[in-house]
């Protein structure tokens, strides 16, 4: 079932075109990875997704985006589409409230007020984002003050806290150490049977191991897609994928 | 795991949050609505004087503010000269001082004196006007009757050395940020050719931070043109042109301040004092409007 | 060959002077506080004792106490704070959170420049106009305070911005892509990072409010009133007012009396003050994030 359906998508910063032409179709419950060198366009595209471009002065999104069929941009509550989507950044935020709060937060802007419903949703969260051992006995930390690698773990809790059925994920390893980096791919594939996920990385290797197929993204354009074992062995179509895969530029 | 929601639906989030955007907005226009505003309503009471009574020409050349005479004349060339007069002094007296404690504090001062400082600085701009007019009223008239041995110690005088350190932490404070608003570059470019701390100030980083400082110098005018209890009681009382420091005047301000409470309203004495208002309010917009536009030249680089 | 030569000693000597010469400078503009001070507290200090600060004023107020200036002063603090806060916020809201880069936002920081520029007496004379006058409250602490409010104003929005401003937008991104709306995230995350500028920005409002005289000559203060105020419809005094009143317009009066006014004044400008800076630097210690 297709989970996201772009069509004609096209971006652009006060008339400075990042992105153009770009047709895709994201299934359900995979892990589709976009790759591509910096000013692609990646970011761009997610932040269409969940129409964050009417926070950014400027930003113009024209084109089609589909969830589950119906036009994002036809949805009345905008507010209501962003709650099913959940984001997780480059640079990790934990929110300057306590750990507890900030994996509550979500629920209870959805009106959850009973304690034992939040609390058993903050360990869920917390458990599947591999964070909860380390926080269960001081749940009253503040998140802004964890370490960074925690404070990613920190926003997957707050993301899978939302209940999302699409979650996009920009760069997540940037800012992060290896082993944590490991933890989370071991969360993302755990995740993918209950959720679409849509993995932004600069790490080629890193959508070889995670997605089922990748999108290669090259200045603005949807260059080629593929299921993700073609594309890194060799059986691409665009010379320049193969170019960028191989590293002979990045 | 989605939940069944219509994309249609619209919910209560969703309408207080533009309750809230709409509420928000009109605080934000709230300045505007209020400056206008007091154009509007000072001209309204105002404006009287100006359709029925006013002589331009008497009103900007005659020394003669005699608004309760038999024959009222509304001349208010030596108010103007009051508050010229005292501005002026207040300006020699703060000017220097302010510059030179900016750069001090600024460039040479540093933490616990620099700290220290600003605190005490801090605390000039707290006193209240009332209060520097009670100085000038009791410690600086004295001062000067004893110091220059004149007869009467309320005059330009006082008023202008009361003023000036009143305008002085304001002046103090935008001086030291245009100050430090000067690029690290260019002092560090200046110390490596050799130039002691003090010849990189005067010679690049103060003309560096030329607008800032006139900038502070107006804002320290504006705020001598609109200052009232010190001036009311500090300059003394006599409507006249002032031929020495030591002569006692009366500014615009404090003319309003000191008759308005026996003027009926309505009359030519009310409105002219109504007029006086609105002629205030024009300087001092003209004078905070130039310090912004020079201000803004100094954040574009 | 490295060693100092004559024109690098010379040029050390002349810094040196100047540094000394700008000390001297900024110890000029210092030492009036701490002169003045010393003045109203040996003049003044003889005047302060409880009876002083909570009994009325006696004999044409040559005697007797400051209690219902101190009161009024209160009144006309209080009921300013209710009206310039939260206009003040909300106005602070709007720029902070919502304006657009456009000429309006522009017009509106230049608004509030000006309004803190507008000369005292002639927000007197727009609280005579406006309040008195054309609303009909006649002279009373609900014109007085809110003229107060309006010359205020400023100062609320300018701290509560900075404050604002200062609570990075990352956080505001995160909480947007979870879908909070934009009052969501306001009432959960930046107002509550923003109280400690809101409140340095109440406290020096109280401070200065207590202070002016101008605004409340016309509007609602009185020279002497016999009995306390009871609504916000009554005239009250002031202790601005008190001050200028028994330096200027009572005869007879001793000279520790206004001496002692005006300590009352100081303490309480300058406590508000201290409390207002130690108030920031305890801030300062508490970094949230």
């Amino acid at each position: 079932m297709v989970k996201l359906s772009v069509s004609d998508l096209a971006i652009d910063y006060g008339g400075k075109t990042v992105l153009s032409g770009v047709d895709l179709e994201i299934q359900e419950n995979e892990i589709f990875g976009i790759i591509g060198p910096a000013n692609s366009g990646k970011t761009s595209f997610l932040r269409a997704i969940n129409r964050m471009d009417e926070f950014t002065d400027g930003m113009n999104v024209r084109g089609s985006v589909k969830l589950d069929g119906t036009e994002v941009k036809d949805w009345a509550n905008v507010y209501a589409l962003r709650r099913r989507i959940g984001v997780v950044f480059p640079l990790p935020v934990g929110l300057p409230m306590s750990v507890y709060d900030n994996v509550a937060l979500s629920p209870r802007l959805n009106g959850i007020r009973n304690k034992a419903e939040l609390d058993e949703r903050v360990e869920r969260c917390l458990t599947r984002a591999a964070l909860w051992d380390e926080v269960k006995d001081r749940l009253d930390t503040l998140g802004s003050l964890l370490s960074g690698g925690q404070q990613q773990r920190l926003t997957i809790a707050r993301a899978l806290s939302q209940e999302p059925d699409l979650l996009l994920l920009d760069e997540f390893s940037i800012a992060v150490d290896p082993v944590t980096t490991m933890r989370i791919e071991d969360v993302l594939v755990d995740l993918k049977k209950d959720m679409t996920i849509v993995l932004v990385t600069n790490l080629v290797q890193q959508a070889r191991r995670l997605a089922d197929r990748t999108a290669f993204f090259l200045m603005g354009e949807c260059v080629e897609i593929a299921g993700t074992e073609e594309l890194f062995t060799g059986t691409v179509k665009d010379q320049r994928t193969r170019d960028y895969v191989e590293g002979r530029f990045g | 795991m989605a939940k069944a929601a219509n994309p249609a639906a619209r919910d209560l989030s969703w309408f207080v949050d533009k309750l809230a955007q709409g509420l928000i907005f009109l605080g934000g226009i709230s300045g505007i609505l209020l400056i206008i505003g007091i154009f509007v309503f000072v001209s309204r009471e105002g404006i009287g004087f100006v359709t029925n009574g006013l002589e331009w020409g008497e009103f900007f050349t005659s020394p003669a503010w005699r608004p309760t005479s038999k024959n009222p004349t509304f001349g208010a060339l030596a108010l103007i000269a009051g508050t010229a007069s005292v501005t002026g002094l207040a300006m020699i007296v703060s000017v220097p001082l302010s510059l030179g404690a900016a750069v001090f504090i600024g460039e040479f001062a540093k933490g616990r004196t620099r700290e220290l400082l600003k605190v005490l600085i801090e605390m000039l701009a707290a006193i209240p006007s009332v209060v520097w007019g009670f100085i000038g009223l009791s410690i600086m008239n004295e001062f000067i009757i004893d110091a220059f041995n004149v007869p009467v110690g309320l005059n330009v005088l006082n008023a202008g050395i009361i003023l000036g350190l009143m305008a002085a932490p304001i002046m103090t404070t935008i001086a030291e940020d245009a100050l430090k608003a000067v690029p690290d570059g260019y002092r560090q470019a200046a110390e490596a050719m050799g130039a002691t701390r003090w010849q990189v100030i005067w010679r690049v980083v103060i003309p560096a931070a030329k607008n800032g400082l006139v900038a502070a110098v107006l804002l320290g005018v504006g705020r001598g043109f609109g200052e009232t209890m010190a001036v009311l009681m500090a300059s003394g009382h006599s409507i006249n042109m002032p031929t020495s420091p030591f002569d006692s005047v009366r500014a615009l301000t404090a003319t309003i301040a000191a008759e308005l409470g026996e003027t009926a309203v309505g009359s030519e004495h009310y409105q002219a004092l109504f007029f006086l208002g609105i002629f205030l309010f024009l300087i001092t917009f003209l004078i905070n409007l130039t310090a912004d536009v020079v201000v803004r030249g100094i954040k574009k680089g | 060959m490295f060693g100092p030569t004559a024109r690098t000693l010379q040029d050390q000597q002349v810094e040196q002077r100047v540094k000394i010469g700008l000390g001297v400078v900024t110890g000029l503009l210092v030492l009036p506080v701490l002169i003045i001070l010393t003045l109203l507290v040996i003049k003044g200090g003889p005047m302060i004792s409880m009876e002083f600060l909570f009994s009325d004023p006696t004999n044409g107020m040559t005697q007797g106490g400051i209690f219902p200036a101190l009161v009024g002063t209160i009144w006309l603090v209080v009921f300013a704070l209710l009206f310039s806060v939260p206009v003040g916020v909300a106005a602070a809201l709007y720029l902070s959170e919502y304006a657009p880069d456009n000429w309006v936002t522009r017009a509106i920081n230049l608004a509030i420049i000006n309004l803190a520029g507008v000369p005292s007496i002639v927000h007197a004379l727009f609280g005579v106009g406006a309040f008195v006058l054309f609303a009909g409250f006649g002279t009373s602490i609900l014109a007085a305070s809110l003229t107060l409010a309006v010359m205020t104003l400023p100062v609320v929005i300018v701290s509560t911005r900075e404050s604002l401003q200062a609570v990075p937008m990352e956080f505001r991104e995160a909480c947007w892509s979870m879908g909070a709306t934009r009052w969501q995230t306001i009432r959960r995350v930046v107002l509550p990072n923003s109280i400690s500028g809101i409140l340095t920005g109440v406290i020096l409002e109280v401070s200065r409010t207590a202070g002016e005289t101008a605004p409340i000559m016309f509007t609602g203060a009185a020279f002497f009133l016999p009995f306390l105020p009871e609504t916000v419809w009554d005239q009250t005094m002031a202790m601005s007012l008190h001050l200028f009143v028994v330096s200027t317009q009572v005869p007879d009066v001793p000279e520790a009396l206004p001496y002692g006014v005006a300590l009352v004044m100081i303490a309480m400008v300058l406590t508000m003050n201290a409390v207002s800076i130690g108030f920031r630097m305890w801030l300062r210690g508490r970094r949230k994030w």
